[in-house]
């Protein structure tokens, strides 16, 4: 078997395309003027900016003066939830409802609140990582101010019923903000047509580069800054733009939106293939559902053996990937997306996180399912807990069918 | 996080993978809970560790560490294993990132249980010579 090189962890970050790159290149070296300058330069960096701001909220089904650029889609999660929180703070409405299973740029920003006297309502998730539009509308109270959901989940990739929650914050007349980090590009979005109020997104998940990123807020609603300064964004996020990224960014969103439908057909069936071929393997299990999920997301918890090993197994055999693994992330917890979900610690521990994107072949799914049989085999057979798990539950065989 | 080029190649090639069957002593510590189990096999001779084998389950610093720890171990006195110490074994490795110390007790308990279950099999009480092995409920690292 001939090595390659697979990247299959779009879900962390996607590669520059070249399109992005190419549209952004002279605004380093050529075209590199302060936006907010008179001069024919800087003007034209201006004129930039404006275009991909069009380009944004084209993709998504906004007006052009309901896209603020920011550095990503923390920033975006931060501003949206803490300038919401603080617009109802001063109504009385101190409460807010999430899920169990948000992006760390939610869950951390809405434990920030609650030590700031807001009180934070965490739906839980049901066993295939999917929440629904009734449990939002159980949830809402007089003085609930923002309702914030993921459009996608980032590990297991699950789509949540949008549409149907954003109906329902509409017509209780609460601010509905959705992280949609993971979704842009992989699900249409018309945040009209889904009644969404706010919503983040990140370029470095579509192929632009880091650190760049924008925030919806539909026409009508005002939040206060998160960074002050100059009038930068209509002075409502101050700072020297960062030109070339928003440049590719809006190139970026432009290429990842002209054929969702067609992206969706490719990808899916190269994921499912994956899925099909790992779930062979004995006591392993997919997590989140199977229909409403990514088309570039799998997410698979393979009993007996620890997420890192598996990772780093990988990584020698050329495959990038990611896991829930506690060990990944540097804290001792697996995944709190897993652990919301049901999982127990000990399979929580063994997950792998394979997300695909228009870019990959089949020949890297070939490759993959080569190679992850092989790793899971040569880490069952020094695995303890894998031989007592054989034992106490009579799985006879070898590590793998 | 960056793991040193010993505990990677430690990690890809471990040495002394396996069981023994009929080992003098096995020692296990750890829980899946945690996310890391090492068991280790050792076979004495003459109060000499003639052979060791371990299994682990956990990250490539639980991996790495248990291969150390046995490379370090074999062919050794029980009092000279007794003196390893979890520090000599990151020693051995170039360091491991702070959040991944805890593998290294780990392994150093692992040798001790197998030490201790020797001696129990000899009719001998550990402790005295031993000392108490912790296993993972005294691991800081651990919930």
């Amino acid at each position: 078997m001939e090595k390659r090189f697979v990247y299959a962890d779009n879900a962390a970050t996607t590669r520059v395309s070249e399109r992005a790159l190419s549209a952004a290149l002279p605004y380093f070296t050529e075209q590199y003027g302060n936006a907010s300058s008179i001069y024919m330069l800087g003007q034209n960096a201006a004129k930039a900016i404006l275009k991909a701001r069009k380009q944004v909220a084209d993709a998504i089904g906004a007006k052009t003066n309901e896209v603020y650029f920011t550095s990503g889609g923390s920033e975006s999660d931060n501003w949206a939830i803490k300038g919401v929180a603080e617009v109802g703070e001063k109504k009385g409405k101190k409460h807010i409802i999430t899920t169990a299973f948000e992006h760390h740029a939610v869950l951390h920003t809405c434990q920030y609140l609650e030590k700031h006297g807001f009180e934070v309502t965490y739906l839980p998730v049901s066993d295939k990582g999917l929440v629904t539009a009734e449990q939002v509308r159980d949830a809402i109270r007089e003085d609930t101010c923002l309702v914030t959901i993921m459009f996608a989940n980032n590990e297991i990739g699950t789509i949540q019923p949008i549409g149907e929650i954003g109906k329902v914050c509409r017509e209780k007349g609460v601010i509905f903000h959705t992280d949609a980090v993971q979704a842009v590009g992989n699900v249409p979005i018309d945040v009209k047509e889904l009644n969404i109020d706010m919503l983040s997104l990140s370029g470095h998940k579509i192929h632009a580069p880091k650190g760049v990123g924008a925030l919806y807020i539909r026409a009508g609603i005002s939040i206060p800054n998160l960074i002050f300064g100059g009038a930068q964004e209509r002075s409502k996020r101050a700072g020297t733009e960062n030109v070339p990224s928003i440049v590719a960014l809006g190139e970026a969103i432009t290429a990842a939106t002209e054929d969702i439908p067609g992206k969706i057909e490719k990808v899916t069936k190269m994921r499912n293939r994956l899925i099909d071929e790992i779930l062979k393997i004995k006591e392993t299990r997919l997590n989140g559902d199977r229909e409403q999920r990514l088309c570039g997301n799998v997410n698979i918890s393979i009993r007996g053996i620890e997420g890192e090993s598996l990772l780093l197994s990988l990584d020698l055999m050329g495959i990038c990937a990611s896991s829930g693994s506690a060990c990944t992330s540097g804290s001792l917890d697996p995944s709190h997306v897993l652990l919301a979900i049901g999982l127990p610690h000990e399979i929580a521990h063994g997950s792998l996180r394979l997300s695909i994107s228009d870019e990959t072949t089949d020949e890297d799914i070939d490759y993959i399912i080569e190679c992850v049989p092989k790793v899971v085999d040569k880490l069952r057979a020094m695995s303890p807990l894998w031989d007592r798990i054989c034992r106490d539950e009579g799985i006879t065989g070898g590590n793998l069918y | 996080m960056i793991y040193s080029e010993k505990v990677m190649d430690h990690f890809a090639n471990p040495r002394n993978v396996g069981t023994i069957e009929n080992a003098d002593g096995v020692g296990e510590v750890g829980n899946a809970k945690c996310g890391d189990i090492m068991k280790m096999y050792i076979k004495v001779d003459n109060g000499t560790i003639s052979d060791v084998k371990f299994q682990t389950f956990g990250c490539g610093a639980a991996v790495a560490t248990s291969s150390m720890a046995t490379e370090l171990i074999k062919g050794k006195s029980i009092d000279e294993a007794l003196k390893l110490t979890n520090k000599a074994v990151v020693e051995a490795l170039d360091g491991l990132p702070p959040a991944k110390l805890h593998c290294s007790v780990l392994a150093e308990e692992a040798m001790k249980a197998a030490i201790s279950d020797y001696y129990r099999k000899q009719g001998v009480d550990p402790e005295p010579i031993v000392g108490k092995v912790a296993g993972c409920s005294d691991c800081e690292g651990c919930h």
